[in-house]
């Protein structure tokens, strides 16, 4: 093997990230819509509600298991790969994570047990109240992940302590630290890209159902909400991706100017729409509009966005990745949103049914969210580059210095044979799950569940 | 006695170890015995009797691990990267052992049941071995150079000391899992899990006691600490006691108390080991002074002032719902449809 250390060590922890990060933003978003749709059963005793919750939380089992699965290789790799890192920044980076696992992990696996299994052994509200803490515990890791890898992006709250190699940072301010520069615009960002995430899952599900005819009360409920969810969290997705451009722009200028192909600095920049960079000659070729980033970055057509060229070289991103992640995120985004709009239109015109090439569209809307995500964090990662921590350490400084090539070779090789693995055996399981769809038992609750709370009209007219 | 923030975080991330053997041990141990369970009905049975916990326990390494980075960033890097090829075998263990638990109960298939009874116990006997010689090399030291890096291999790893505390601790955990086993259970498979107890006692304490000869006669610095500090003894003779008392409870029918003395085994058992470390965390025998202790590898007193108000209110939270959830879960398991 050719490569070093660096290159296999940024592949490995790039690969089983990206890997992992399939999952979180479906146990996010699916927690979400199913506190929705547990809470209607229990408001209005409709119990095809409960069929949904109970579907949608046998999909939420697979996601989170494959999810956690994933999730410990995380933890460890900061300390098997990047150790001189760990130390430099274990005093920061290490509380974000150690509260991850106490206010996140513990909440999550331990009321998701009751979610699960806990059915008829609780009572309603008690389970209710599980899904939600489910969910809360989904959203805290995310917010913690968030604050630890923002303070990557834009450390604060810290000051460097002693010389060379035995340098560190060291906390200072913990709130500077948990509510750097980035934090709050990156989060929002994260987490309306999971609620797509799960939205568009139940959207496409639901979508098939009705193409082919079958659950069809399921299937409309189902879409309703997803529909919505989906519109409503493509539009905030919209809305926090122009602000987290904002904090870019004046955060990390460099990042921006990668993004956009940016070489000079220019008033009255132009946004581009689509187009490719030439590297050579220091350009984009494409279609852009004029004064449209200036505008987007400093609410101003003419205030000028700072160009690579104001940077040394040695500190540019890779200018081609990091302009084709950021662009194919914002196209699929723009899909997005393009698609769950029409979505919701037809659905309340109430013809959505007949436009099967809508819905076909639909099926497979489910890609474009999972595929926004992974690109969104390659160009937030890769744009951060040749930074391990933004302007502090860089990258190559990072890694362990007793880890050789060969060994990561090995271990790279075992994670790509474990994860091709299981993506089959998910994907076959999400599909056979798909295919068995709803189950008719679950529209009559039974044991603890069929306590009715009142008499709602829907049962009435049963 | 004055304790300083540093030993604080010593026990803290102890405890949180500890926590995990004990709560991870038994579905370790249950895992490591499926295999044992030749029908499908049983091996359901089994998985089901951890299925609602198994991820809140494993959930306790996540955490010693992010607290161990916290708390001792030098210790995690150094550790981390030293036991590389370990820790990978050790997650792939893991890995395949939780996705088996959520992937085997979707098919009937006969080979795909089989296929993940496999990966489940072959991944659970794995993580017990390896977390065991993992803390064996921590016991017999670990050699460290001056800038505080690990300085062995991978094959230097597996020496016959570090190999019998593997051994050691799959047999406590397969001990522990079987007693949990026993509680949970009833009928054919309770009466074939007492057997296995039987047999899992007798195993675990003859690794015991070859372990306690081959410490004192061989790990010259954890016999010497003993003898500067004879204290300790009294937690050994609790050890010693608790492990004793659980063929007395489990001969008696008392599981309950079986399980519980099983537990005060594994807690004095993870207080021996720690107390004989303190205040080093990685000592190296070659070159005392390159040992990364409670004071060299620790995080800025700031950051651990901080940490612990983060403990202070997450831990009693932690504690609490994790006594619910046992709460709710407790009693024999029975099979349904929305078991595994």
């Amino acid at each position: 093997m050719g490569m070093d250390v660096l290159t296999l060590s940024r592949i490995q922890f790039g690969a089983t990230i990206a890997f992992h990060y399939i999952y979180p933003p479906l146990s996010i978003g699916l927690g979400l819509l199913l506190v929705i749709m547990e809470g209607l059963w229990l408001k209005t005793n409709d119990n095809l509600y409960h069929q949904m919750a109970r579907f949608w939380t046998r999909v939420f089992a697979l996601t989170f298991a494959v999810g956690v699965a994933t999730g410990i290789v995380m933890e460890f790799e900061f300390g098997t790969n990047w150790a001189s890192y760990s130390r430099f920044v274990g005093d920061v980076f290490g509380s974000a994570l150690a509260a991850e696992g106490i206010f996140a992990f513990f909440l999550e696996s331990g009321f998701l047990a009751v979610l699960l299994f806990g059915w008829d052994k609780v009572s309603r509200k008690v389970h209710f109240l599980s899904t939600c803490m489910v969910c809360l515990g989904a959203h805290f890791s995310a917010v913690w992940i968030v604050v630890a890898n923002s303070w990557m992006q834009t450390p604060a709250g810290y000051h460097i302590v002693g010389q060379g190699l035995h340098a560190r940072a060291e906390i200072t301010d913990f709130w500077q630290l948990v509510f750097n520069p980035s934090t709050v615009q990156r989060l929002c960002h994260t987490v309306c890209g999971a609620w797509c995430a799960g939205a568009f899952l139940v959207v496409s599900v639901s979508a098939w159902y009705l193409l082919k005819g079958r659950h069809l009360d399921f299937a409309r409920k189902s879409l309703k909400f997803g529909l919505f969810v989906a519109l409503a969290a493509s539009l905030l997705q919209a809305a926090t991706g122009h602000l987290s451009g904002q904090g870019i722009a004046q955060n990390q200028p460099a990042k921006l100017a990668a993004f956009e192909g940016l070489y000079n600095t220019a008033s009255n920049a132009p946004l581009v729409l689509a187009g490719y960079v030439d590297e050579k000659n220091q350009r984009v070729v494409g279609l852009s509009a004029p004064g449209l980033l200036s505008f987007m970055a400093h609410n101003d057509f003419h205030t000028p966005v700072t160009g690579l060229n104001e940077f040394k070289p040695q500190d540019w991103p890779p200018v081609v990745p990091c302009f084709l992640f950021f662009h194919g995120m914002v196209g699929l985004g723009m899909a997005m949103l393009a698609v769950s709009a029409l979505g919701f239109l037809y659905f309340h015109h109430g013809s959505l049914p007949q436009r099967r090439w809508l819905l076909w569209l639909l099926v497979f809307s489910v890609l474009l969210p999972e595929m926004a995500n992974q690109l969104g964090w390659f160009a937030a990662e890769v744009g951060r580059q040749p930074w391990i921590v933004y302007g502090v350490m860089r990258t190559p400084d990072g890694l362990s210095a007793v880890v050789q090539a060969n060994v990561v070779v090995a271990s790279l090789i075992l994670f790509t044979l474990i994860y091709c693995l299981l993506f089959s055996v998910f994907i076959y399981l999400l599909n056979d799950k798909i295919q068995h769809g709803p189950l008719a038992d679950d529209l009559i609750p039974a044991g603890k569940l069929a306590l009715p709370i009142r008499e709602s009209p829907a049962n009435r007219l049963k | 006695m004055h304790l300083d923030l540093n030993s604080i975080w010593f026990i803290l991330v102890g405890v949180l170890f500890t926590g995990y053997a004990v709560l991870d041990g038994f579905d370790l141990g249950v895992g490591a015995l499926h295999l044992f369970a030749n029908r499908d009905e049983e091996r359901r049975l089994l998985i089901n009797s951890i299925g609602p916990v198994w991820d809140g326990n494993e959930v306790w390494l996540v955490t010693g691990g992010g607290a161990l980075f916290a708390a001792f960033p030098n210790v995690y890097a150094t550790v981390f990267s030293g036991f590389y090829l370990a820790l990978m075998l050790l997650l792939a263990a893991l890995i395949f052992r939780a996705v088996a638990i959520e992937f085997r109960s979707k098919q009937p298939m006969r080979w795909w049941r089989q296929m993940w009874d496999v990966s489940f116990s072959v991944g659970s006997i794995t993580a017990a071995l390896l977390i065991g010689v993992a803390l064996g090399n921590i016991a017999w030291g670990v050699p460290v150079d001056d800038r505080g890096e690990f300085a062995g291999s991978f094959l230097g790893l597996l020496a016959p000391y570090p190999l019998l505390v593997g051994i050691t601790t799959l047999a406590l955990f397969m001990m522990h899992g079987a007693i949990y086993g026993v509680m949970k259970t009833e009928g054919r498979l309770h009466d074939k899990l007492r057997v296995w107890t039987m047999r899992c006692i007798i195993f675990f304490v003859i690794c015991a006691v070859t372990l306690t000869m081959a410490t004192l006669l061989y790990v010259p610095h954890m016999a010497a600490r003993l003898r500067a500090h004879p204290w300790l003894f009294s937690v050994a003779l609790a050890n010693m006691l608790a492990i004793a008392n659980i063929p007395r409870e489990f001969h008696h029918g008392r599981d309950r108390l079986a399980f519980l003395s099983s537990c005060a085994a594994i807690i004095t058992l993870m207080a021996l080991f720690s107390l004989n470390m303190f205040p080093d965390i990685l000592y190296c025998p070659e070159h005392p002074e390159n040992s990364l202790t409670i004071y060299n590898a620790a995080s800025s007193p700031q950051t651990l002032h901080i940490m612990l108000i983060i403990a202070a209110i997450g831990v009693p939270a932690v504690i609490a719902y994790t006594v619910c959830i046992y709460w709710i879960f407790r009693g024999k398991v029975k099979l349904d449809r929305i078991s595994y």
